[in-house]
């Protein structure tokens, strides 16, 4: 079991996961978004590789409207 | 987005690319992304702005994306940085908006100062400039009308400087059209007017004093009719372009020189 904090939101999960299967699990997949672990941007490019620990604060950010 | 053809001699360049509208516009306050759609095409605009927040985490998994309505396809967006009150949150947002936008640098940096006027803080604003600048941003900076931070934001390597016509979502429209002519006449980068234009007149009197073009949202968003509204300053943004180019003639307390002939009178012996 490990927990993250995702945008705010302690979540709880029962098997360690990697950024790219957060997204999945969230059903964000197919969507633009942008992750950051800790204060760090995870690229596009290291999302299936980077592995997330318990205690992990994750921002997932979307564009939206703005001036 | 959508290249300029070079054969328009009146292009606005910002960064190294070229655009045919001056006119920019903002993507919030719309009452759905079809609106939104909409005005943004009536406006003709190229650079469109979006702001970047926490996506919904499975609360609401069909929630339709912005990026859908205005692709980047079709655009070129320009996030921004609204609701950081300071550098670092504003260095952090840009860096995901980069991230999430494949490697796009074009963007506006705000720092605001509180959260009753938006005033922007200049200090915050200055730091995350720098930071931003060296590292490869091409940064679009809004900031006061004060054109000594206009000309320190354009020395530090920013691409674009967007002093405000007057406080955000206000529509108060140019307040101080004298400072904003002092930046104007001493930027070698453009100068957009952004934030506090609250009707056409407001976008073409921001291009009669030389601005190179006019960012807004609350004006058309806001509007009872914003896809008409945003038609509206299409043209007022074109149409105080071509009077500034035109040259404006002097200002005369009396006119001593009627638009008619003075002679072949009627009626004269």
């Amino acid at each position: 079991m490990i927990s993250l904090t995702i945008n705010g939101d302690h979540r709880q999960f029962e098997q360690p996961l990697s950024c790219a299967g957060l997204i999945v699990t969230l059903g964000l997949s197919g969507k633009r978004v942008a992750l950051e672990c800790n204060g760090e941007i995870v690229p596009r490019s290291a999302l299936d590789s980077h592995v997330l620990n318990d205690g992990d604060k994750i921002e997932i950010v979307v564009a939206v409207g703005g001036g | 987005m959508t290249p300029t053809p070079h054969h328009n001699p009146d292009t606005l360049l910002i960064g190294g690319l070229s655009f045919h509208s001056r006119l920019l516009v903002g993507t919030g306050k719309y009452k759905d992304f079809a609106e939104t759609k909409a005005a943004v095409e009536a406006s003709g605009s190229q650079i469109i702005t979006v702001a970047i927040r926490r996506t919904n985490i499975g609360q609401n998994p069909n929630e339709p994306s912005l990026l859908d309505a205005i692709p980047p396809s079709k655009y070129m967006l320009l996030p921004n940085t609204a609701g950081c009150y300071n550098a670092d949150d504003a260095v952090r947002t840009l860096r995901l908006a980069r991230e999430l936008l494949d490697g796009h640098t074009l963007v506006k940096l705000e720092v605001l100062g509180d959260p009753k006027t938006l005033y922007p803080n200049v200090v915050e604003t200055i730091a995350a400039a720098k930071t931003l600048v060296k590292d490869g941003f091409k940064v679009m900076v809004y900031t006061s009308d004060d054109p000594i931070i206009a000309k320190q934001l354009e020395d530090i390597g920013c691409v674009a400087v967007m002093p405000l016509a007057s406080l955000i979502g206000s529509g108060m429209g140019i307040l101080n059209p004298w400072n904003l002519q002092i930046i104007i006449e001493n930027a070698k980068v453009p100068v957009v007017v952004d934030a506090g234009v609250g009707t056409a007149s407001d976008a073409a009197i921001a291009m009669e004093l030389g601005c190179d073009a006019v960012l807004m949202n609350t004006a058309i968003a806001t509007a009872r009719d914003p896809v008409l509204m945003a038609s509206a300053m299409k043209k007022a943004v074109e149409a105080g372009r071509e009077a500034w180019r035109a040259g404006r003639m002097p200002k005369k307390l009396y006119s001593a020189s009627p638009s008619s002939p003075t002679t072949g009178m009627i009626g004269k012996a």
